[in-house]
């Protein structure tokens, strides 16, 4: 689960690091009263889950009443891509912040690293938009050191990190600071990714996060209620439902529903389909074990979408048995009136049982296929090629 | 031979008194999986359909002999009951539950490693041996006896595989899900280590997805360290892009985690990629049938 800048800056702040005063707003009324609350200059940012805010025009000074309206009547409401194209990511809330005076800017994370199995700590005394190109074209510039994840990063650990990195002398003291406090805050939250970017020295040379990018782990959200409450926001009504429905469901632009068993086979699944010449129309992982509910549950994501014309069943029954996906088919076609065609193969755990009750269903628009290919061919021709 | 489990495999099923657990616990010993212990908590003395149900994992070692332990228990409990098992003394741990926190799983890797406990997973299938040991949820039917290891992150996929080969007339010395988590406790590395020290092991199906960058540092090490010819699966080529929160990911990486970057890694160093499942088996087949 991402947090928005301001929920990972309320982390921050609750962990000891100093950011700068500000607050919430999702109307623009409520973002004016912030701004003079604050006072001015104040900056106005556009609150969505992805980079590249400021380059697409999300992060604007006010100096006056009129242009913190101005700025929040422009930024409410606007899509923001991510520097790789994800999204569009509408904005539904901006963050009304004090202006900082900067003196040098930073860079600052602590990441998992999958491959040492070990948070990995980075810092740089050249912070700001280019880390990326800094990282390859000036690797030096970038103090990278692991953490033993069981003594977690000590004092003299970051002070060290903060003159390897050339971090001006008299603040070394209050980086390794918030650097020990970020990890104690990755560790105590269950955190992935922790980056500030830039991590600002102040004119009056104090060090504050200017930035928070927050990835906590959603497989241990049960131990942080005060995270839980903070609802990803998800925001198309497909994905929505089937966060609701405790499906992995992901949109796409295409024709062909999709769902398969297990994140694997349902890539894979896609694959086929695109390999066939056809265009899926979501990615559906009905994950392991799955009764016959999640399946009408499924099927009822699916079919919200008005684009989907066919749907394809690709099950490998391993911990799924293939009976209860059977049953789920039949209940989901009485129950949702579904008349689209269906092409079904199912193989693995309990799948002559499956075979059995849906051949006793005899339903019209079911199509059995033996295998993934010819499940991929029939399903692309029955929804009437690529939309 | 065959790697991992096989006829010395003694198992213990960490929550064989849970319905998911029984079901597949109980399909592993029909198997033929010398099943010797259930372990549950507060449950010691009864029985699952005639298998002893021990309160730990170490009574299960020290009273029935398990050398192998399953993890079967839900997500929050998972990580202590790993822990448990790799203090226990048994050789091999391997973690079916899927969910669990990842930094918990951070603790109980280095655990498992200063043990010199082989941990599998966790999310993860389990590990077959075909004909001699089945551990974990891979339907077995589906793979015959044979001499081509498999090691895959996804379960369901390798299935599909394993399938494709059984039709096409090859079987399989072992077949090791290793699991998709972050976090786990063996990666392909370990595995091709184990296959390409096995004699009954000729050659390599290794399966692949988007993400992170096992598939591209098991290319480097298939390079210098693997003789046996491996064949590649990789999946996701259709799939979004992942959205990336920052710039750590790509700074510590090198790596877009695409399947197309994974894909060109192999490539460059001579393993064959199928373009679907049903592709890799056939060359799998056809390379096999050329050694």
């Amino acid at each position: 689960m991402d947090l928005l800048e301001y929920q990972g800056k309320q982390l921050f702040g609750r962990a000891g690091v100093s950011v700068p005063d500000g607050e919430p707003a999702r109307d623009v009324e409520t973002a004016v009263a912030a701004a003079d609350r604050i006072g001015y200059p104040c900056v106005v940012k556009a609150q969505v889950q992805i980079g590249g805010r400021g380059k697409a025009g999300g992060i604007k000074v006010a100096k006056d009443a009129e242009e913190a309206r101005a700025h929040a009547e422009a930024i409410i409401g606007m899509n923001i891509r991510g520097p790789r194209g994800e999204g569009p990511f509408t904005v539904h809330e901006v963050w009304i912040e004090e202006a900082s005076e900067i003196d040098a800017e930073y860079y600052a994370s602590i990441i998992l690293d999958r491959s040492a199995k070990k948070p990995l700590v980075i810092l740089s005394r050249m912070g700001g938009m280019n880390v990326e190109e800094i990282a390859d074209t000036d690797p030096d510039a970038l103090v990278r050191r692991h953490v033993d994840p069981t003594k977690g990063l000590t004092t003299d650990e970051a002070r060290t990190i903060g003159i390897d990195a050339g971090i001006d002398d008299d603040v070394v003291d209050g980086v390794a600071e918030i650097l020990v406090k970020l990890y104690e805050a990755f560790a105590a939250n269950d955190a992935t990714l922790i980056e500030v970017n830039p991590l600002i020295v102040t004119a009056g040379r104090e060090v504050v996060a200017l930035d928070a990018k927050v990835t906590i782990d959603g497989n241990a959200l049960f131990r942080h209620q005060d995270l839980a409450e903070i609802a990803d926001t998800v925001e198309d009504p497909q994905e929505a439902m089937a966060k609701e429905k405790g499906l992995t469901y992901v949109k796409l632009d295409g024709n062909v529903g999709i769902l398969a068993n297990g994140a694997g086979l349902c890539m894979s699944t896609l694959d086929v389909v695109a390999q066939a010449g056809g265009a899926p129309a979501n990615f559906l992982d009905a994950g392991g074990g799955s009764k016959a509910e999640a399946i009408v549950n499924a099927l009822e994501v699916i079919k919200s979408d008005d684009k989907v014309t066919a749907i394809l069943f690709n099950i490998f029954g391993g911990i799924t048995r293939c009976d209860e996906i059977a049953k789920g088919i039949v209940t989901a076609s009485s129950q949702l009136d579904l008349d689209l065609p269906l092409v079904v193969r199912l193989d693995g755990t309990n799948s002559e049982e499956g075979l059995r009750i849906l051949a006793e269903a005899d339903l019209p628009n079911l199509h059995q296929e033996k295998t993934m290919l010819d499940a991929a061919r029939r399903v692309v021709e029955l929804a009437g090629g690529a939309s | 031979m065959s790697i991992i489990v096989g006829e010395q495999t003694k198992l213990a099923v960490s929550g064989l008194t849970g319905r998911e657990g029984s079901f597949h616990g109980l399909r592993n010993k029909a198997y033929g999986t010398d099943l010797v212990a259930g372990v549950t908590p507060g449950k010691g003395g009864q029985d699952v359909e005639g298998v002893p149900v021990f309160d730990s994992i170490k009574e299960a070692v020290e009273e029935a002999g398990a050398n192998t332990s399953m993890i079967f228990v839900p997500a929050r409990f998972a990580a202590p009951a790993i822990n448990e098992a790799i203090e226990s003394g048994v050789e091999t741990v391997i973690a079916i539950t899927e969910g669990i926190p990842v930094l918990d799983m951070l603790a109980t890797y280095w655990k498992a490693k200063e043990a010199g406990v082989r941990l599998i997973g966790p999310n993860c299938p389990g590990v077959l041996s075909p004909g001699k040991a089945n551990v974990g949820i891979i339907p077995a039917q589906f793979f015959d006896p044979g001499s081509i290891g498999v090691v895959s992150k996804s379960g369901t996929l390798t299935y599909q595989i394993g399938n494709e080969l059984k039709q096409a007339g090859a079987g399989n010395s072992s077949i090791v899900g290793i699991g998709g988590d972050p976090i786990v406790g063996s990666d392909f590395i370990d595995i091709l280590k184990l296959y390409e020290a096995d004699p009954e092991t000729e050659l390599i199906v290794m399966v692949g997805e988007i993400g992170g960058d096992a598939e591209e540092r098991a290319a480097e090490f298939i390079a210098s360290d693997i003789s046996k010819p491996v064949v590649a699966y990789i999946a996701g080529f259709t799939a979004p892009p992942g959205k990336q929160m920052g710039h750590a990911g790509a700074i510590i990486s090198g790596s877009s985690g695409t399947a197309e970057a994974k894909k060109e890694a192999l490539e460059a160093k001579g393993v064959r990629v199928g373009e679907s499942p049903t592709e890799t088996a056939a060359i799998a087949v056809e390379v096999l049938r050329s050694l």
